[in-house]
C-alpha cells in the first residue's frame, strides 16, 4: 500500500506542476497570438 | 478599383505590358520596377537596413490592403501614449496592410534597429503593434512614421478602450479549462485502477482509498470549473427561463454530491471521473466557441479603428494642428482638404464645394455646399478646401436621430432563443423528471435504500447530461465561423448564423452596398487622351483623380505636375480639372473632370457609381436560394430604378428616410417574414438593428458596422450569398448533431434506469457520443 500512496502523491504533484506551468503561460499572454507564433518560427531573428 | 472598371477602360493594352511593383506587388507601367516613388523609397530603406530577405519571404494576402507608402501620415499620437512609472512610453496601434509573417518580422526588425525602442511586438492574430520606447512622447511620430513609410498604416488605440477590451470571460474560461483538464487527466489514474479492480480482486479498502484520491482531485476542480455553467444557469432561471446550462449544472452538481456520499459510505461506485471529464469536454466547446468569436470581434474592431480619421483643427493663433475627431471641442474650426472625410458634425463657414454624402444619406450624387450648410461626420469632400465649425452632437442632428431609432428598433426586436436552448427547454424537464421517477421507482417500488436509489438516479442524470447536446452547436459554430473568417466574413453575434439560416427576404441598400463605394469612370475615351489624363491624375489624391487613374491602368506619373487645390492639375500646357480650371462652360450634372491639351478639343470624363462587379450574379444566387430580394434606398428614384434594373431586382423603393426604412422592415416583419438587411450607411443603422439579421460591408459607417451581425470585406458582394449557404449547412449539421445525441440518450436511458450503468460504462458512453458529434461537425469542412 505504501508505495502506492507515494506514487499517487507523486503523480498528482507532477500534474499540479503542469497545471501551474499552463496557468503561468496563459497569464503571461503566450496564448494571445497563436497565428503569430506559428509564423515567427519561419523567420530568422538577427537583431543584435 | 473594381475589375469591371479596369475592363471597361479602353486603355487595356497598357495593362498587358505591365509588371508588378517590387515593393507592394501592385501593377506597374511597362518597364517600371515600382508603381510609385513611395514604393521605390521604401524598397531602398529596407535594402539599406539589410532586411531585403523580406521580399523573398513575403506572401501577398489578397484580402489585405496593399502597401501604400505614399499615404499621408497621421500625427496626433501623443494623446494615446501611456507613460509607465519607469519612464517607458507605450503605444498600441492597429496595423493595416499586414500580409503575412514576413511583415511582422519586417516591422519588428525595423523598429528594433532604432536605439530608442525597448520593445516592439506585433500580435498577428489581433493585428496590433505594441510599441514601447525610452525618450519623449514626440518620438512616437518618428517611430510610427518609419513604419508608415514602408506602406503600412498605423492607427493608435485609445488606452481606455484597450482596458475595456480585456477579455475577462475568455481568460476565466481558459483557466477553468486548464483546471478541468488537469483533474480529468489525473482522476483517470485511480479511476482506471477502480475499473480494473471490478474484474480482478481489488479489496474494498483499496477501492475506498482510490475513491478518496479521486474525490481529492476532482472536488476542488469541479467547484472551480463549474462556475461558468452555474452562473449562466442561474441567470436563466432567475428570469424564469431555462437553457442548456441548467441540466448541465444540476447534473454535475448532483453527481458530484452523490459520489461524495458514496465515497463516505465506502460504496462500490463513484462518478468523479465522469463528472470531471464531462466538464472538460464542455469547456473545450465553450473555449473554442468563445475564441472564434472574440477573433472575429477583434477583427471588426480593427476595421472600425482604421476608419477613424483625425481632423485638422485651426487653432486661435492661426496654426493648424491635427487632432482626434473625438477630442475636438464644439466651436472649433476644422479645415477639410479635398478628398478628405469630414470628421465632425458641423456647419460650413467658409468655402464652396461638392460633398459626397453617400455614407450618411445614401445619396449617390454629390451635393453642393456653401457657407451655412450643415455637414455630418463621414461626408467626403470632393471639391475645394472648406472650413467647418464643429457643433456639439445635440438632439436635432441626423446622427442623434439614427441612434434613437436604432435603440427603439433594437428594443422591439425581441430576444432570439438559440436552437440549442430551445431544445434544452423541452429536454431539461424530461431529464429531471426521468431521474426523479427512477429514484422514486427504485426507492418506493423496488425496495432499495435511499442511497442506492439516488445513485441510480444520478446515473440517469450523467447519461442524459447533454454533453453531446451541448457540444452539438458550438462544434459546428467554431468550424463555420473559422471558415467564414478565412474568406473575410466576420461573424460578430453568437446567434447571427442561426438567424441568417432562417432569413427568407433580403433587403439591400443601394449606395455603397449594391454599388461600389468609390466612383468609376463611365464615359468612353480615346486611349491616348485617357493615358495622358491618367499621367496627371496619378499624382493626386483627389477621389476623381484616383478613379481616373484606376480606370486607365498603371501609368508612369508625369513629372512636374502642379496641383491647384480644389481646381485641378496642370503640367505644362496640359490641364486637368474642373470646367472653370480649363476654361470651358460646365456641361455635366454628374461629377466630371475636363482635360485641355493643345491641338485638341476639351475632353470630358464622367464619373458615376458602378454596381459591385458581381451584384447581378449574387442577386440571382440569392433567388436560387429561395430568398426574395428588395431594394430600399434613400437616393433619387431615377438612380434607384436604374440600379435595380441592372442588378435584376424587381421590388424597389426610392427616397426613403431612415424612418421610412425602419417602417418598411417592420411591415415585412408584420407579414411574418424574416428579413436580412444588407446596408452600409449611417441612415441604414436603424434598419440593420430592426431586421431579423443584418450584414454590412467593411466600408460601412461605424454606427452601421456596430449594428450589423456580420461584416464582410472586399469589393465583391458574393460573401452575402456565401454566408447564407454556410449558415444553412451549419443549421443542418446542428440538427443532425442534436438528433444523434438524442438518439444516443434514448438508447442509454433505459439501461441507466434499469441500474446497469457503472462508472466506466458512463464514461465510455459519454465520450463516444461527444466524439460522434464532433466528427459529424467536421463534415462542414468538406466542399458542399
Amino acid at each position: 500500500m505504501t508505495p502506492l500512496l507515494w506514487l499517487i502523491a507523486l503523480s498528482v504533484f507532477l500534474g499540479c506542476g503542469g497545471l501551474a506551468l499552463f496557468l503561468w503561460a496563459a497569464r503571461s499572454g503566450q496564448y494571445e497570438d497563436m497565428d503569430g507564433a506559428a509564423q515567427r518560427i519561419l523567420f530568422d531573428d538577427d537583431r543584435k | 478599383m473594381s475589375g469591371a472598371a479596369l475592363a471597361e477602360a479602353p486603355a487595356g493594352a497598357a495593362r498587358a505590358a505591365s509588371g508588378t511593383c517590387a515593393h507592394c506587388g501592385g501593377a506597374t507601367a511597362a518597364g517600371q520596377r515600382f508603381c510609385c516613388t513611395g514604393c521605390s523609397a521604401a524598397f531602398e530603406t529596407i535594402q539599406q537596413l539589410g532586411l531585403g530577405s523580406y521580399y523573398r519571404d513575403v506572401v501577398r494576402d489578397t484580402l489585405a490592403r496593399r502597401l501604400q507608402p505614399n499615404a499621408e501620415p497621421r500625427t496626433d499620437l501623443a494623446r494615446h501614449v501611456r507613460i509607465a512609472a519607469d519612464g517607458t512610453h507605450e503605444l498600441t496601434l492597429a496595423v493595416d496592410g499586414l500580409q503575412c509573417g514576413a511583415c511582422v518580422w519586417l516591422i519588428e526588425s525595423v523598429l528594433a534597429r532604432d536605439p530608442r525602442v525597448s520593445a516592439a511586438r506585433v500580435n498577428m492574430t489581433t493585428r496590433r503593434l505594441k510599441l514601447s520606447w525610452h525618450g519623449t512622447v514626440e518620438d512616437a511620430a518618428a517611430l510610427v512614421g518609419r513604419i508608415e513609410q514602408l506602406g503600412y498604416r498605423l492607427v493608435p488605440f485609445d488606452p481606455a478602450c484597450l482596458a475595456a477590451a480585456q477579455d475577462r470571460t475568455g481568460r476565466e474560461l481558459l483557466r477553468a479549462l486548464a483546471v478541468a483538464g488537469f483533474a480529468a487527466a489525473n482522476v483517470m489514474l485511480p479511476a482506471i485502477a477502480i475499473w480494473v479492480g471490478l474484474f480482478s480482486d481489488m479489496g474494498p479498502a483499496t477501492r475506498a482509498l482510490m475513491h478518496w484520491v479521486s474525490a481529492a482531485i476532482a472536488m476542488p476542480a469541479i467547484v472551480y470549473a463549474v462556475r461558468p455553467f452555474w452562473r449562466s444557469a442561474w441567470g436563466a432561471l432567475r428570469q424564469g427561463r431555462t437553457n442548456m446550462d441548467v441540466p448541465i449544472s444540476v447534473g454535475v452538481t448532483l453527481v458530484t454530491g452523490m459520489s461524495l456520499v458514496q465515497t463516505i459510505n465506502h460504496a462500490e461506485h463513484a462518478y468523479f471521473d465522469g463528472a470531471v471529464s464531462l466538464l472538460f469536454f464542455l469547456l473545450i466547446g465553450r473555449v473554442l466557441d468563445h475564441y472564434a468569436r472574440a477573433h472575429a470581434r477583434a477583427a471588426a474592431e480593427q476595421l472600425i479603428a482604421l476608419q477613424q480619421t483625425d481632423v485638422a483643427v485651426l487653432e486661435a493663433d492661426g496654426t493648424v494642428a491635427r487632432r482626434d475627431a473625438a477630442s475636438v471641442p464644439p466651436g472649433a474650426r476644422i479645415l477639410v482638404a479635398p478628398g478628405e472625410r469630414i470628421g465632425v458634425d458641423g456647419e460650413v463657414v467658409q468655402g464652396e464645394t461638392m460633398l459626397d454624402t453617400a455614407l450618411v444619406t445614401g445619396e449617390s450624387l454629390p451635393v453642393s455646399a456653401a457657407a451655412g450648410t450643415r455637414v455630418f461626420a463621414g461626408t467626403l469632400n470632393l471639391g475645394a478646401p472648406i472650413t467647418v465649425r464643429a457643433t456639439a452632437t445635440g438632439g436635432g442632428t441626423l446622427l442623434a436621430e439614427c441612434v434613437r431609432l436604432m435603440d427603439a428598433a433594437e428594443a422591439k426586436r425581441g430576444r432570439f432563443v438559440m436552437f440549442a436552448d430551445r431544445v434544452a427547454r423541452r429536454y431539461a424537464p424530461v431529464v429531471h423528471l426521468a431521474a426523479l421517477l427512477t429514484f422514486l421507482g427504485w426507492w418506493g417500488l423496488g425496495g432499495l435504500g435511499v442511497a442506492d436509489s439516488l445513485l441510480i438516479a444520478a446515473a440517469v442524470l450523467i447519461i442524459t447530461c447533454p454533453c453531446a447536446l451541448a457540444l452539438a452547436v458550438p462544434a459546428v459554430q467554431v468550424i463555420g465561423t473559422g471558415q467564414l473568417f478565412r474568406r473575410g466574413v466576420l461573424v460578430k453575434s453568437p446567434t447571427a448564423l442561426e438567424r441568417l439560416a432562417e432569413a427568407d427576404t433580403v433587403v439591400f441598400d443601394k449606395t455603397g452596398t449594391l454599388t461600389d463605394p468609390a466612383l468609376t469612370l463611365v464615359s468612353r475615351h480615346d486611349p491616348e487622351a485617357l493615358r495622358l489624363a491618367a499621367t496627371l491624375a496619378a499624382t493626386s489624391r483627389h477621389p476623381l483623380s484616383r478613379a481616373l487613374a484606376a480606370a486607365a491602368g498603371p501609368v508612369v506619373p508625369a513629372e512636374g505636375v502642379a496641383e491647384v487645390v480644389g481646381a485641378g492639375l496642370h503640367c505644362g500646357e496640359v490641364r486637368l480639372g474642373s470646367a472653370a480650371f480649363v476654361g470651358v462652360e460646365a456641361t455635366a450634372t454628374t461629377p466630371a473632370l475636363y482635360l485641355a491639351r493643345p491641338g485638341f478639343p476639351v475632353e470630358r470624363f464622367d464619373f458615376a457609381e458602378a454596381l459591385r462587379p458581381d451584384s447581378r450574379e449574387t442577386i440571382a444566387a440569392l433567388r436560387a436560394l429561395g430568398l426574395e430580394v428588395q431594394l430600399l434606398s434613400g437616393d433619387r428614384e431615377a438612380a434607384v430604378a436604374e440600379a435595380a434594373a441592372r442588378a435584376g431586382i424587381e421590388t424597389w423603393r426610392a427616397g426613403c428616410s431612415p424612418v421610412d426604412k425602419v417602417a418598411a422592415i417592420e411591415a415585412l416583419r408584420a407579414q411574418g417574414r424574416r428579413v436580412l438587411m444588407v446596408g452600409d450607411g449611417l441612415n441604414d443603422g436603424p434598419c440593420l438593428a430592426a431586421a431579423h439579421v443584418s450584414i454590412s460591408p467593411a466600408t460601412a459607417a461605424e454606427i452601421s458596422q456596430n449594428a450589423a451581425d456580420v461584416v464582410f470585406q472586399g469589393a465583391s458582394l458574393a460573401p452575402v450569398a456565401d454566408t447564407i449557404r454556410t449558415a444553412r449547412r451549419m443549421r443542418r449539421l446542428c440538427q443532425e448533431n442534436i438528433a444523434l445525441s438524442l438518439a444516443y440518450n434514448l438508447l442509454m436511458v433505459p439501461v441507466a434506469v434499469a441500474g446497469f450503468v457503472t462508472p466506466w460504462l458512463a464514461a465510455l458512453a459519454m465520450s463516444t457520443s461527444s466524439l460522434l458529434v464532433i466528427g459529424n461537425s467536421f463534415r462542414l469542412r468538406r466542399a458542399p
